[in-house]
């Protein structure tokens, strides 16, 4: 497939909105690949960790917002924790999270009251607040 | 002495063990979990952009009011609140216009000047491993002991600052000094799925079998954690992982101040074990920890 890479989307708005609310700089990265290797959720990912940073480095913004990665994602930190070049991915994937999450509003989020009761009696509320916090239903 | 404590929102329902052994445990030790005053939710997540303060207006009050009742020191026990607490402290630190946004905001006055210090860290830090393994009356001879580290009690590293990121050694120590043998095992730092776990359930289910598997073949009896999301992952995923994985043994998960308070010869029954999906009575009897 080819793909078309302009300048005007490398500088696009999504983009630099993603590197302003993450405070990261996505051309730290040189594609070492560490955290790909790290990562425990890129079984469950369409676009590994890596790869969600070099698509924002070209600025290919469709590609990186439709991906699923973001919502798998468990914020461990591990990308963080041993990118050579300290790009913290899991601010990144925040990011591209939270910025659809506010075009959809509280209504989109999951609902905890679509848990069997067996399963909120042992679930600990902290996963319940995270859980609302960061996703949208798969 | 007395210690400035936040509990947390699980430690008084879900994860109440943790926090009941935890201060019974204080006690024996010589000294006291000072409950804070008036404490809320700590936010249960830190906010991971750099334009979101409103969620750090919570955990930011509690640290002013460990403050204002006089304190310098905060100890936590989830590492989830742990983790909530030093990042926002670290904040307060290190970022002046964040920390005006948000201490405008609550109406306070506050500039980080209070250390989060999770409890093992004071066990280590203020007690000593060698002062606590004089006082083990029980020691846990003969008991393999998986230290399961997880995400949120070691990183980021630069903000935590508890013990190294790839190969910490704090709870390892911790399981010396009660006695007990700390096993090796290379899964002990990464993520058993935490908040995944009520969203993307899979990936909570593989990555824990990951983990267990890891810790079993490496001869563990037992898995320790600090912290509630990873207990709940690691002992309520296991009846799914045998779903799949037929040939899959269960493997007890307990907390920290549960084995603290077995080597304290506290008695079993008050432990709350009955809570675990899988019973550790039956392993804690065999190896002889308890009658």
């Amino acid at each position: 497939m080819k793909t078309v890479i302009s300048r005007s989307q490398v500088k696009g708005d999504f983009v630099s909105k993603v590197a302003e609310i993450s405070g990261e700089n996505f051309f730290n990265c040189y594609q070492c690949g560490n955290c790909s290797a790290g990562c425990p959720s890129v079984d469950e990912m369409d676009l590994l960790p890596s790869q969600v940073v070099r698509y924002l480095q070209l600025g290919l913004e469709d590609e990186v917002k439709n991906c699923k990665s973001m919502w798998v994602c468990a914020a461990c930190m591990m990308c963080y924790a041993r990118c050579p070049k300290g790009v913290d991915i899991s601010k990144i994937m925040e990011a591209l999270r939270v910025l659809r999450l506010r075009e959809v509003g509280a209504e989109g989020h999951i609902d905890v009251t679509d848990f069997s009761d067996d399963y909120l009696a042992r679930a600990p509320q902290i996963a319940m607040i995270s859980g609302y916090r960061k996703f949208l239903p798969l | 002495m007395k210690y400035p404590y936040f509990p947390g929102c699980t430690l008084y329902t879900k994860a109440k063990k943790l926090d009941d052994a935890g201060r019974e445990c204080s006690l024996k030790l010589g000294f006291e979990l000072d409950e804070l005053k008036d404490w809320t939710c700590c936010g249960a997540t830190f906010p991971l952009v750099n334009d979101q303060h409103i969620t750090m207006s919570g955990p930011t009050r509690i640290l002013a009011d460990t403050k204002d009742q006089g304190n310098d020191k905060l100890v936590t026990l989830c590492s989830v609140c742990f983790n909530v607490l030093k990042r926002t402290n670290y904040v307060m630190l290190n970022d002046e216009e964040r920390r005006s946004k948000v201490t405008d905001f609550i109406e306070r006055d506050y500039h980080g000047e209070v250390e989060v210090l999770h409890y093992l860290q004071l066990l280590r830090d203020e007690i000593g491993f060698d002062v606590l393994k004089e006082k083990v009356v029980k020691p846990l001879e003969g008991l393999k002991v998986a230290c399961y580290y997880g995400c949120l009690l070691l990183r980021p590293v630069k903000e935590i600052g508890l013990d190294s990121m790839e190969d910490p050694t704090i709870f390892e120590d911790f399981v010396r000094a009660l006695g007990g043998e700390p096993i090796e095992f290379p899964y002990k730092v990464e993520c058993c799925g935490a908040f995944q776990t009520v969203h993307s359930m899979d990936t909570a289910t593989r990555c824990s079998r990951e983990i267990l598997n890891s810790a079993k073949n490496c001869g563990a009896d037992l898995v320790i954690t600090t912290c509630p999301l990873c207990q709940f992952n690691l002992d309520d995923r296991q009846p799914e992982i045998q779903k799949s994985d037929p040939g899959f043994s269960s493997i007890p998960i307990v907390y920290f101040t549960q084995l603290l308070a077995l080597a304290l010869d506290l008695s079993a029954e008050d432990l709350g074990f009955e809570r675990n999906l899988i019973d550790p009575l039956p392993l804690l009897k065999e190896k002889g920890v308890i009658a």
